[in-house]
């Protein structure tokens, strides 16, 4: 076991881990953060992706241990409240989520695009997110969320 | 106004959006023990033994074997024509038919030990030769189920042949088209847990399309009464039509209550991509005929079906195939055989069209074929072949009863959105100066089936004590965004703001009957039972508000605007929902303010046209997807925002098929294909952005006037992006491509051609 200390969603968590344990896994299982999915095995399809530091990485292929003394944000730290997050907002108005499953990963990827990127061209949207799988919506209308989020100002 | 058309956003968004879907995996099941299957790595072999003594030497693990195992087999399942002898057992015993068989479970206190245990559980295999094409299977050297005799699991049509059958035809056209095995990839992996109750009926929590219906196999396969079982589905991440009962599922309920405990278990996408159910995997053979100015007059489809290891609901889908053998067009002689047969591969299911895809992909082609050697544009030859629009109803040779249409209708309207002439003239441009990248335009019109085996759905509205309502439909939603489109239904009916009724769904215990969802059948009979059901809570309510107004219920009538009854011509006395409930309440009449209502319907044909765009370099064989104009008509949208994203998807997964997906073995049944990362699922860099154009022809079917919407996107846009590759490489001499239509077969296509 190895000791961790980082800061998740803005609170401070010091926990003992196997230094096999996935990231992921230290979420869901230890801190019980359950928004962050898992879609694959071979970090292919975005669904746990989280913020680590304020970028964007794939949260079953990090070990909880390489996190220690960063800051992680899951999809939990999004929205103010009542008040969600501009991406969140722009991927419900703009009907980019079905089954649900895919979306978190896609909106924190989307966040970490648009830190990078804030009025990406619709080119730039999709190589951006290539890294993260959708079944239901055929991309469509989750571009044009980015593309609302990125007018939004997000 | 009426909400019913209008682009209402989803109620459901909200929690998926903060991360808090309530998918299997996230349920918190106090004192679960972890369950990981043992799987076989080979394709067919007898199994001479099982070692778990190195795995059972793991703190508190348990090993199981197939001769633990007290219940089964599993299938085949009651479809007419399915050989009944090709069951499979929960675990196996003496032979594995497959590489992801399951050989023995390992239960263990977490998932890492149990996936330690697993690896250690030692199994001897004496290997068997491996059938993997269902050519090979068809010629019955090797056979799967030796007792059997045969490999084959399911026939369909008629194997005679009428040497007439293309007598009067001035051209006839042969060909094959392989419509590629697919991986469903939803992407929430299926997930189950399963817990015995101190009252001693058990619990399954199953990611799945069809609780009801799993409710009633499980109980069958172990034994059970079924008002033992009680199964919920919560939120469900994606389905496409292989989410229904599997083995591993009856095995969940097996341990639980075999070992007391709670069990729960949630395959890797490794896992998935070899034991969930795959798709398609039909080869068809075909000969279309006709004359010389290009009317069709004969057609004849062979459809061999490849069914994987154990028959499900795959090998009985030819027979959806030759419902829809004639598409849209009025073809008067029709002949069709299917066989399906067992390979050493998974097993094959309904995926995103089950069976339907199969038909338009190769009618389609086959118009195209048939155009090209006529030397006439593809779309004269649809135009002269159309089911014209006041021919509806109309019945085809294949028996298919097609309600309502307007297929010429919905050519046009795709050929003048996308530009079709300025398409040709620039196709033209780029041949005559012989440019590298050349253009491909496809065309596709379909017409599909919906709610195919006319099922009964259920529905119950019960008004709540604070005047809102409550739904609840026996259909099941995994994405397809019911909690908004089937408020809608009732609030429309009810005179209730949509934000007042809430639509639960996925527990046998709380809803009384269901049959979930496939085949795109959920609003024309699951948001219909619904709707009956909210009309008769109105005829209720105005017998209530009779007594309170000391009227006859007869004269009372619901301000549908307002949400209020009042006695006819005097809404100065009238009552809300809201009043309504909390006088009911205090008179303990609530409970009259429930209704339930169950509604059968024949099935409905959605139609559509679609034109692709593709650029193909033709030194590389490369293919880029430019344009997909979709005319997709389902009847009268109920919410045409999530109807939309409906199409989206589904074109989504039929150019995956035309361009990309394919799950691939090797000569002894290893599959290639089997993570994703070796599995050519397409990311947003690989497509481009969809041109949906709304057309309603509203169904006389049912009072809504709507038909299905899943999979009509899937259906027609494979072959218009399929025939769209054919296409440009036409001034090469290439007549067909195989499918996926990557740069591998496009290269081997032109090369074919060159020498």
């Amino acid at each position: 076991m190895t000791r961790i200390a980082l800061t998740v969603n803005g609170s401070r968590v010091e926990e003992n881990v196997e230094p096999r344990q996935l990231l992921v896994y230290f979420l869901r299982d230890r801190l019980g953060l359950k928004g962050t999915n898992v879609g694959c095995d071979t970090s292919s399809c975005g669904a746990c992706t989280v913020l680590l530091d304020g970028e964007s990485v794939k949260s079953c292929t990090v070990f909880a241990v390489q996190a220690d003394g960063c800051e992680v944000t899951t999809v939990e730290g999004l929205a103010e409240g009542d008040e969600l997050h501009p991406v969140q907002q722009a991927f419900h108005e703009q009907h980019a989520l079905q089954c649900g499953y895919c979306t978190p990963g896609f909106v924190m990827a989307t966040v970490s695009l648009l830190k990078e990127h804030p009025d990406p061209s619709e080119e730039e949207i999709r190589a951006g997110l290539e890294g993260n799988l959708c079944r239901c919506t055929g991309y469509h209308n989750i571009v044009r969320a980015v593309q609302a989020a990125a007018r939004a100002g997000a | 106004m009426s909400i019913l058309g209008n682009r209402v956003l989803r109620k459901e968004d909200p929690r998926f959006l903060r991360g808090e879907g309530r998918y299997v995996e996230n349920l918190p099941l106090e004192g679960a023990l972890a369950v990981t299957f043992v799987r076989s790595l080979l394709a067919h072999a007898r199994i001479d033994g099982v070692d778990a003594t190195a795995a059972a030497t793991l703190p508190n693990v348990q090993v199981f074997t197939g001769a633990d195992v007290d219940a089964g087999p599993f299938g085949p399942p009651p479809f007419p024509g399915l050989n009944p002898g090709m069951g499979r057992p929960l675990v196996a015993t003496d032979v594995v038919r497959f590489v992801g068989d399951i050989v023995a479970i390992v239960v263990s206190e977490d998932r890492a030990t149990g996936v330690d245990a697993a690896e250690l559980v030692s199994v001897d295999y004496d290997p068997l030769p491996a059938v993997v094409s269902p050519q090979d299977a068809a010629k019955d050297e090797v056979l799967l189920y030796p007792e059997v005799g045969t490999n084959v699991a399911c026939r369909s049509g008629s194997p005679e042949h009428d040497e007439k059958l293309f007598d009067g035809c001035d051209v006839v056209v042969s060909g094959t088209l392989v419509s590629p095995r697919m991986a469903p990839c939803p992407l929430e992996p299926r997930s189950a847990a399963a817990e015995v109750g101190p009252d001693g009926r058990v619990t399954a929590w199953l990611s799945t399309q069809t609780p009801h219906q799993d409710r009633m196999v499980l109980a069958g396969t172990l034994g059970l009464d079924p008002a033992q079982v009680r199964v919920v589905a919560p939120d469900v991440g994606g389905g496409f039509g292989a989410k229904m009962l599997n083995p591993e599922e009856v095995l969940l309920v097996w341990l639980a209550r075999r070992l007391g405990r709670p069990v729960r278990w949630t395959e890797t996408r490794s896992e998935s991509m070899v034991a969930l159910p795959h798709g398609r995997a039909q080869r068809l053979d075909y000969t279309i005929g006709g004359t010389r100015d290009g009317k069709v007059l004969a057609y004849r489809l062979d459809v061999l079906q490849d069914s994987g290891a154990y028959p499900v609901l795959g090998a009985f889908l030819p027979n959806l195939t030759a419902l829809m053998a004639s598409g849209v067009y009025a073809i008067p002689r029709i002949e069709f055989e299917g066989r399906s047969v067992v390979t050493n591969t998974t097993p094959i299911s309904a995926f995103r069209g089950a069976g339907r895809p199969e038909a338009s992909q190769t009618i389609e082609r086959a118009l195209d074929a048939f155009a090209a050697e006529l030397e006439l544009d593809p779309v004269e030859v649809r135009r002269r072949n159309f089911i014209p629009a006041d021919a509806f109803p109309h019945t085809t040779v294949t028996h298919a009863a097609y309600d309502s249409g307007d297929y010429e209708g919905a050519l046009d309207l795709v050929l003048r959105s996308a530009g079709y002439e300025e398409l040709r003239d620039e196709q033209r441009r780029r041949r005559e100066q012989g440019e590298a990248t050349q253009l491909g335009i496809g065309i596709s019109c379909y017409v599909e089936i919906t709610n195919g085996i006319a099922e009964t759905e259920f529905g119950e509205v019960e008004i709540t004590p604070d005047g809102g309502a409550i739904v609840r439909t026996g259909s099941f939603s995994h994405g397809q965004g019911h909690e908004t489109t089937f408020a809608m239904i009732a609030a429309e009916q009810l005179g209730l703001p949509i934000e007042k009724v809430t639509v639960h769904k996925g527990d046998t215990d709380e809803i009384a009957k269901g049959t979930g969802t496939y085949g795109s059948k959920s609003t024309q009979i699951g948001g219909m039972a619904a709707r009956l059901a909210a009309d008769e809570v109105v005829e209720h309510a105005k017998e209530l508000v009779g007594d309170y107004l000391e009227a006859s219920p007869a004269d009372i009538v619901l301000d549908p605007a307002l949400g209020r009854l009042h006695v006819a011509g005097d809404p100065s006395q009238a009552i809300s929902w809201a009043d309504l409930a909390v006088r009911a309440s205090a008179d303990d009449r609530l409970a009259e303010l429930k209704a339930s209502h169950e509604f059968k319907a024949v099935p409905t044909f959605p139609f559509g046209a679609h034109v692709a765009v593709v650029e193909v370099d033709t030194e590389t064989g490369r293919v880029e997807l430019r344009r997909l104009v979709a005319v997709d008509d389902a009847g009268t949208l109920i919410n045409p925002l999530v109807a939309e994203g409906q199409v989206h998807g589904g074109i989504a997964t039929g150019v995956a098929q035309a361009l990309y997906e394919h799950v691939v073995y090797d000569d002894d049944g290893n599959p290639m294909t089997s993570t994703f990362v070796g599995y050519a699922f397409p990311s947003a860099a690989d497509l481009p952005s969809w041109e949906t154009v709304e057309m309603e022809t509203p169904t006389p079917v049912n009072a809504l006037g709507a038909k299905g919407i899943g999979e009509s996107g899937t259906i027609g846009a494979t072959p218009a992006v399929h025939n769209a590759v054919v296409d440009a490489l036409a001034p090469f001499g290439v007549r067909h491509v195989d499918m996926p239509a990557n740069g591998e077969n496009v290269w081997r296509a032109l090369e074919e051609a060159r020498t």
